[in-house]
């Protein structure tokens, strides 16, 4: 099978849509690669470069360059959504939810349950998240609890090509809001992804590895590190089960407490801030679901509750490391006296 | 352009259902059986049916907070209307949205809507479907003079200059963003003006005149059928009520509240259509009967329809906890 990269990924689920149904757009700031400049069309594919190619095969129509006004590319690809189009929106650095919230959460989310079941809103908000790349405090947060913590919409995260191109291809698919939430530091990272279209369910976890010892569940960026960690374990002969639960909203909770049912011992692993996150959720999930299979109190593996620092080195201690992870492990295995 | 016999009768119909509808809610919610939030569209009714009788079920509109007239404007069934706003099972969006998010998508009716400034990117949202299929439909959004002055509408103007969507921008300035007057909350001398620098036609009018109302819509919504792209209107109106039903209005003085009054725009239509000699008094007192019955038929229907059924609390979202 091909290895194809995250952001390649992305951009064969955009197209496989738009070859299927003519309904489907992308819509979004430099998306064709920028408009009414002096110089070559389709330049970039956007600052994502994962839109490159889809204009010269879909026309101007279907890939539409906007404006710098989030709230407008929120609300025109809600309200096409609610009458007949099925937009993917790109809303390029997760953190510009703050010029555009209201478009999303009052009205895209609100439609179905506010108009009495009549209304269907398939839309997929296609953003960035994640820290690791200095992009500093305005274009590195994982906002995804927000979402998540919304009813009415989905809530998606990949954390490999394979499931960013069956993940979009379902969410492109589907007659609810999805936010799309693609990690940054991700886009270059390989995995073995068929050419031919194929759709990932929501709210099924993957097992990434499987073991009796400790259930490790892990977000997005933080899959890889947790599987890093898990390795390593392994060689000292603790089995780590490691769960990528891939969409937040809907969250599989039965693959989680069916792991802690045998394990016992529970680490989530998030990117998010700490306070109303989904460690948070997750921890609360087993606590009043499964706390009769609790050996060990959960821990949970969290950024400090700051904004995302700009130097390398204290961005790099914001981050859940590899240390902090494994320690965490520990700690609910009762090795050693958790660090933090 | 000269009207025809129907559609005079029509445009008559329409905004003498608004005005008792709007009269009779103002009535049940004072007597305690309507909950919630309730803003009264009367004194506007020229400003959506004068935009309105230009438009079919493929046409969008979407609307505000103040929306019951252009619900009716676009042909929402008002018993249910009365029974959404009543809480009832049968209303039009089954009980689960009540007087700011009235919608009903057959009728292109794109939803009330409860944050000011709120729709006009959605309807933005509707031109670009109706570009994008190569329909001929338009799509209207109405904002009040305190939504002419939110961000997401001067985006929303910006993008459908950008994109020459069929969308018109409808500003429905009644002189007050809840408590506050225009001559202090709106920056320019005039909206109409603001909405050209986007770069589109606009036209300020007269609300208390249907005829000028339909003569704007009639120019703005045939260039965005034909391609020209988006246009606004600025339409200045009277707010009969408070901004809520219960506002004392004291932010108002008594010689303005009693001038509304003398402006009614149904008073004024009546006497010119019947000086004219264009209908009879007769033919408007036929359609004042109909339309009393039709709002108090109505009302008996949502007094009498039984709440939702405690599943509905779930039913129409995604539910996992």
């Amino acid at each position: 099978m091909p290895r194809k990269t995250y952001r390649q990924a992305i951009n064969e689920a955009l197209d496989c849509e738009m070859a299927r149904d003519e309904n489907v757009i992308v819509i979004g700031e430099d998306v064709a690669g920028g408009a009414g400049g002096s110089g070559e069309d389709d330049a970039y594919g956007g600052v994502l470069g994962v839109t490159k190619g889809l204009v010269g095969k879909y026309g101007r129509a279907r890939v539409i360059d906007t404006p710098i006004t989030e709230s407008a590319i929120m609300g025109a690809a809600a309200g096409a959504a609610s009458t007949g189009l099925r937009p993917v929106a790109e809303l390029m650095f997760v953190d510009f939810l703050g010029v555009c919230f209201d478009q999303i959460f009052n009205q895209a989310a609100k439609f179905r349950y506010m108009f009495g079941g009549k209304a269907r809103t398939p839309l997929v908000i296609r953003s960035m998240i994640g820290a690791g790349m200095s992009a500093a405090a305005q274009h590195s947060q994982a906002l995804h609890p927000i979402f998540t913590h919304i009813p009415g919409l989905k809530v998606v995260m990949p954390s490999n090509a394979y499931d960013a191109k069956g993940l979009l291809i379902q969410a492109i698919r589907d007659d609810d809001p999805v936010i799309f939430l693609e990690h940054k530091a991700l886009y270059d990272t390989q995995a073995e992804v068929p050419d031919e279209a194929y759709a990932i369910p929501f709210g099924e976890a993957e097992f990434v590895t499987e073991g009796d010892d400790v259930t490790i569940v892990a977000f997005s960026a933080m899959v890889a590190r947790a599987k890093a960690v898990a390795e390593d374990m392994e060689k000292e002969g603790i089995e780590v089960e490691l769960i990528d639960p891939r969409t937040t909203s809907p969250l599989d909770e039965e693959a989680i407490l069916e792991s802690v049912e045998r394990t016992g011992r529970l680490v989530v692993v998030d990117e998010g801030s700490p306070r109303c996150g989904m460690a948070a959720d997750i921890a609360a999930l087993v606590a009043s679901k499964g706390f009769a299979h609790l050996k060990a109190p959960v821990a949970m593996v969290t950024p400090p509750h700051t904004p995302v620092p700009f130097a390398p080195n204290l961005e790099a201690a914001y981050l859940p490391s590899n240390e902090r992870i494994a320690a965490a492990v520990r700690s609910v295995l009762g090795e050693t006296v958790p660090a933090e | 352009m000269q009207l025809d016999r129907p559609t005079l009768i029509e445009a008559y119909r329409r905004m003498r259902l608004i005005r008792d509808f709007e009269d009779n809610v103002q009535a049940q919610f004072e007597q305690g059986r309507i909950p919630g939030f309730v803003h009264l569209y009367a004194g506007q009714e020229a400003s959506a049916v004068g935009v309105c009788l230009h438009l079919s079920d493929e046409d969008y509109i979407g609307s505000t907070h103040r929306g019951h007239g252009h619900c009716i404007a676009k042909g929402c069934d008002v018993t249910g209307m009365m029974k959404e706003i009543f809480g009832r099972e049968g209303g039009l969006c089954r009980g689960k949205g009540g007087s700011m998010h009235i919608a009903d998508l057959d009728k292109g009716m794109l939803g009330a809507n409860a944050i000011v400034g709120g729709n006009p990117p959605l309807v933005v949202g509707a031109a670009l479907t109706v570009k994008t299929k190569g329909l001929p439909h338009v799509a209207v959004s109405f904002t009040g003079d305190g939504g002419s002055n939110q961000g997401t509408t001067f985006e929303a103007m910006n993008l459908a200059v950008v994109l020459n969507l069929p969308a018109i921008f409808v500003f429905e300035n009644n002189g007050y963003g809840e408590g506050t007057g225009v001559s202090y909350a709106v920056g320019a001398d005039s909206i109409a003006d603001r909405a050209a620098g986007f770069g589109m036609p606009a036209k300020a009018v007269d609300g208390r005149d249907f005829f000028a109302v339909f003569e704007a819509a009639r120019e703005a919504i045939e260039r965005a059928r034909t391609g020209g792209g988006p246009s606004a209107i600025e339409v200045t109106c009277m707010r009969q009520h408070g901004h809520f039903i219960g506002d004392a209005q004291a932010y108002r003085s008594r010689e303005e509240l009693e001038r509304v009054r003398a402006d009614d725009p149904l008073r004024l239509f009546r006497e010119r259509v019947t000086g004219e000699g264009r209908l009879d008094a007769a033919d408007l007192d036929a359609v004042d009967a109909e339309c009393a019955k039709a709002i108090a038929d109505a009302i008996e229907a949502a007094e009498n329809a039984p709440v939702p059924c405690q599943d509905e609390l779930t039913t129409d979202v995604y539910v996992s906890y």
